[in-house]
């Protein structure tokens, strides 16, 4: 078990040191859904039913339990939330109907604003990429989404990505499912000024909305 | 039949060389065939799919569907709205869910909606493709314009996750959804009934972030196929094709094995029954060619 870099490294031992007993409060008014985890009845079934449920360094129930008992930073320096697909299994098994899936995304994210998500987190890149692609115009741009992963970890690792996925590459070209063209110019829609007016609005208000006072 | 018109959301992967291209074209012969019109939601936006969340505020996903949503009941009132793409469907109900339930949110997105010159103020349903084959038509009518039956050619129903959960087909069970196995059997082909892996998780956008884990997914959906004498997997997700069919290659590099298994989506097969060309149906659209189909496809 390799020890998890976070972006907030500095800041940890102060946190850690101010004992907080307040997290699932914290956790209920800043974390999409939050006001669901002591709901949680500690069955187990989301993490029976989690399709990476064995690369999961805390499943939801346990993380659940970590906001009760106030272990503010390991919960939000933890990756397990990153493994969440989306799949929705564990909110359809869920006995108390959590929406398991929806708090997973929540925590992850605020971890994220706080800057307490690991460095190293190639779902938390991919995730950010992929929202600062598609909110760029409106629309995905797929070609763009695809050399932005591969090449994110520099341009050899890149080069040697390309080369692997190349006949896929080539492949899909040829079926007519992607268009090089595209890094020059992608889909997009008409008013993309209204649509990034309208997302920086939001932003402004979610600021105002969830002030993270610590 | 009486023409049935919706609003549709076609999403990002339906455009023009995207990577459900021809997903997007064999809807549309599906629905020529069925008398449907598909009016595109004019100015769509994407849904901001499922892997945005870090990226992307609660506010800032709902207000990207609030748009779509007011656009459509701007310019086409009183239409269903229709999504084809599983995570479309599944973003965009969620986000409906969410406005017409929390009326903070609500106010909240219509602040940052006028920005765009927009007011939400509620919106017809939005549905899967698939919800109104089996609702608005039902398999008795789907089955009637069938013209070239699909005898013979076995397919493994993959429905996966998003079309499935958390709001799946009325009337179906999460675990053990039997939609796709009707739709097969409607046009005449065989529905391995048993196949077990039909709702895992293909890894959906991990398998960018994290492939090995996620190949891992797709190596139990593919076997599971071939262990059940499959001829070809039939799915309604975009990203479960694209996934399943594109990673088949590296897991036969990595992991020494044979995966050769063609990945269809349901329309491809309607579109097919109902007399339309390897063309026509997007049957052109593979990496790994759907073969036992495109024989029986009509030759143009």
């Amino acid at each position: 078990m390799h020890a998890l870099r976070t972006t907030g490294h500095q800041t940890i031992p102060a946190v850690a040191a101010r004992y907080r007993n307040n997290f699932l409060k914290e956790v209920e008014a800043h974390v999409e859904d939050g006001e669901w985890v002591k709901m949680c009845m500690q069955c187990g079934v989301c993490a029976g039913s989690c399709p990476l449920g064995a690369h999961w360094e805390h499943p939801p129930q346990e993380l659940f339990m970590m906001i009760r008992a106030g272990k503010r930073a390991e919960v939000l320096t933890s990756d397990a939330m990153w493994m969440c697909t989306s799949c929705y299994n564990c909110v359809v098994r869920c006995p108390r109907k959590l929406p398991i899936t929806q708090i997973m995304h929540g925590i992850a994210s605020y971890a994220q604003e706080l800057g307490l998500a690991p460095e190293v987190q190639p779902t938390r890149d991919f995730s950010i990429q992929f929202w600062k692609n598609c909110t760029k115009t409106g629309r995905v741009n797929e070609m763009k989404l695809t050399v932005g992963l591969y090449f994110k970890d520099g341009l050899v690792a890149g080069i040697k990505q390309v080369m692997n996925m190349l006949p896929v590459a080539l492949g899909l070209m040829k079926a007519g499912r992607l268009n090089p063209f595209e890094l020059l110019r992608g889909h997009s829609p008409k008013d993309q000024k209204g649509i990034a007016a309208m997302l920086k609005r939001a932003r402004a208000i979610e600021a105002q909305r969830a002030p993270v006072t610590h | 039949m009486a023409q049935k018109e919706y609003a549709f959301y076609p999403g990002c992967s339906s455009q023009r060389k995207a990577s459900a291209a021809n997903y997007m074209t064999s809807v549309a012969a599906m629905c020529k065939t069925l008398d449907i019109k598909l009016t595109d939601i004019p100015d769509w936006n994407c849904c901001g799919a499922s892997i945005a969340y870090a990226g992307g505020g609660e506010l800032e996903r709902v207000v990207m569907n609030a748009r779509n949503f007011t656009l459509a009941a701007k310019h086409l009132p009183d239409r269903d709205i229709v999504a084809t793409c599983a995570a479309c469907w599944l973003n965009s109900r969620e986000s409906k869910v969410k406005l017409d339930g929390n009326p903070q949110l609500l106010a909240h997105a219509n602040e940052a909606l006028k920005e765009a010159g927009l007011h939400y103020q509620g919106s017809a349903p939005v549905r899967h493709m698939v919800e109104v084959l089996i609702e608005d038509f039902g398999y008795k009518e789907l089955k009637k314009p069938v013209v070239t039956s699909l005898a013979g050619i076995k397919f493994a129903g993959y429905v996966g996750c998003q079309t499935n959960r958390p709001f799946g087909i009325a009337g179906e069970s999460f675990e053990n959804p039997m939609y796709l196995d009707k739709l097969v059997e409607a046009m005449g082909g065989e529905a391995l009934t048993a196949y077990d892996q039909k709702v895992t998780c293909c890894g959906g956008a991990l398998a960018f972030s994290e492939p090995d884990k996620s190949q891992k997914q797709i190596r139990d959906v593919v076997e599971s196929a071939y262990d059940h004498g499959a001829d070809m997997l039939v799915t309604p997700c975009p990203l479960c094709q694209a996934n399943v069919e594109v990673y088949q290659s590296e897991i036969n590099r990595k992991q020494g094995t044979n995966f050769h298994l063609p990945i269809v989506y349901y329309s491809q097969l309607m579109a097919v029954a109902y007399g339309g060309s390897v063309k026509a149906a997007g049957l052109d659209g593979h990496i790994i060619a759907p073969t036992r189909l495109q024989e029986i496809a009509t030759k143009k």
